[in-house]
């Protein structure tokens, strides 16, 4: 199938969703199911006094911002504990205590051991995702190649050009699936930490509008962050992934 | 150039998934002269490319030493595959055993028209067939120079047109660059065409069972009903090629 015709029929099933969605709004007849067309008017008028884009603007720095530091550390994490077998047996247990916390315990106890501040919120996100990246680059760090690498040895290359031509690209793989999962469970966490303990971003926003029963606004937040999601997926990380596969046949 | 002194005087397999341990290498010397091409012939699983590994630095778990006369070679080594990176293009897997810079590159490229290969510059490995890649890894290892190169039955599962075609590269490339050659292969036919000395080497642990230098011309060399004879007199042809495919 081509581009335009899979473009074609990705809008035609969106459009059903929508029909099936303004059927259902008409037949409970009720503002706790509001149509499109009510969840459009609400969106318009949040955007209105730049409320939303800036809760939004917000809420994406924090999902960057815990985003880079827990792939930075749970790489290094990930990468330490695959290249050695007595790290891994000493600290892997750790991981899978952290991996199995649920994410509300460390949020809350970030909260109440450092403050309901923005460094507690995005340590609390950081951590939640941080054990999930390791695992994943351990599974790659330990899979390394030892072909490749006596042919590093052999030939002597150095630790920079070892690193970037030789290592690296294998971890890949592995570095962007945790980072498409990474994604998409950092910016559900985030609202959560910003729910419980910030004084805006699109967390806070919808509990607002979940104390005033205000449907229409919790729809109109939830679809306008779900594009900018869809848009950072489509816009930024499926281009450098086909970047970097370019190799493949 | 390099001469070498090998003198291992013991390598052992460790007892692995129920078989035992296994002694490869006890009291084993060879020296190996400067330019000179020398074939270990031998059955596959003997031990021949732990020598290399040995040889090449890249297995230190064996009591022995070996010396090289001189400064310490610039080696290279031509694997069983061509293990090249498959996220490089064909020249930058070249050009990667060099110094970076636009000299390395434009050394990786000469190199690449030597082996015939200069249009596939900018492909990446896994396009190419298997005989065009070990061109790549052959010309890998001359680019660099090497005072000992090391081969590993690089000629391996290649058509006996491919191969032939590839040992002609190998002999002019070494004719154009001099190093001293330890190249491993099991077949006998491949020896003798490209070998300036062969060492056959036999049993656990490994002794050498015959030293022969190879005196052939190059006409000779492309003959093989000429290298079969050569093969015979020196007691170096297998069972199933004396007994004629019968």
């Amino acid at each position: 199938m081509s581009t335009a015709s899979r473009l074609l029929m990705s809008a035609l099933s969106l459009l059903a969703l929508m029909l099936v969605w303004q059927v259902a709004a008409w037949w409970a007849a009720s503002p706790l199911l509001p149509g499109p067309a009510a969840v459009l008017a609400a969106m318009m008028r949040a955007a209105e006094g730049g409320a939303l884009q800036r809760n939004i603007a917000i809420t994406l720095a924090r999902v960057a911002a815990s985003f880079i530091i827990a792939m930075l550390l749970g790489s290094a994490i990930g990468i330490a504990l695959g290249r050695s077998p007595r790290l891994n047996e000493l600290l892997g247990p750790w991981v899978i205590v952290l991996l199995n916390l649920p994410a509300l315990v460390i949020i809350i106890l970030c909260y109440v051991w450092f403050g309901l501040t923005e460094a507690a919120a995005i340590t609390a996100v950081s951590i939640n995702k941080i054990p999930n990246v390791a695992v994943t680059m351990r599974e790659g760090a330990a899979a390394l190649s030892r072909d490749l690498d006596e042919m590093a040895r052999v030939y002597r290359l150095g630790r920079w050009k070892l690193l970037r031509h030789v290592t690296l690209p294998q971890l890949v793989p592995f570095f962007t699936a945790s980072a498409r999962s990474g994604l998409a469970l950092t910016w559900k966490i985030v609202l959560v930490v910003e729910l419980l303990g910030r004084s805006n971003g699109v967390g806070f926003e919808l509990q607002t509008a979940f104390q005033m029963f205000d449907v229409a606004l919790v729809l109109a937040y939830a679809l306008a962050f779900t594009a900018v999601v869809q848009l950072i997926e489509i816009g930024l990380l499926q281009p450098w992934e086909r970047r970097v596969n370019r190799w493949r046949r | 150039m390099s001469a070498i002194g090998i003198h291992i005087m013991g390598k052992q397999f460790p007892a692995r998934a129920g078989a035992p341990a296994r002694e490869i290498f006890r009291d084993f010397r060879l020296d190996v002269a400067a330019g000179e091409f020398l074939v270990l012939l031998g059955a596959s699983g003997l031990g021949k490319t732990t020598l290399l590994n040995i040889i090449a630095g890249l297995d230190a778990e064996y009591r022995g030493a070996i010396r090289f006369a001189g400064a310490p070679p610039r080696i290279a080594y031509a694997f069983q595959s061509p293990r090249l990176l498959p996220w490089r293009t064909v020249l930058e897997n070249v050009a990667l055993v060099l110094p970076s810079g636009t000299e390395g590159q434009e050394a990786a490229r000469a190199m690449l028209a030597d082996v015939g290969l200069a249009e596939l510059a900018d492909a990446y490995p896994e396009r190419l067939s298997l005989g065009q890649q070990r061109r790549v890894a052959l010309a890998r290892a001359f680019v660099m120079r090497p005072d000992l190169l090391l081969m590993d039955e690089p000629f391996v599962s290649l058509d006996t047109a491919s191969a032939r075609r590839l040992r002609d590269l190998l002999r002019r490339l070494i004719i154009q660059h001099p190093a001293t050659v330890l190249f491993v292969t099991h077949d006998s036919r491949e020896a003798a065409a490209l070998a300036s000395r062969i060492v056959r080497l036999e049993g656990t642990p490994v002794h050498i069972a015959r030293d022969v230098r190879v005196e052939l011309g190059v006409t000779e060399r492309g003959s093989p009903a000429r290298l079969q004879a050569f093969l015979s007199d020196a007691g170096l042809a297998e069972p199933e090629a004396l007994s004629g495919g019968a």
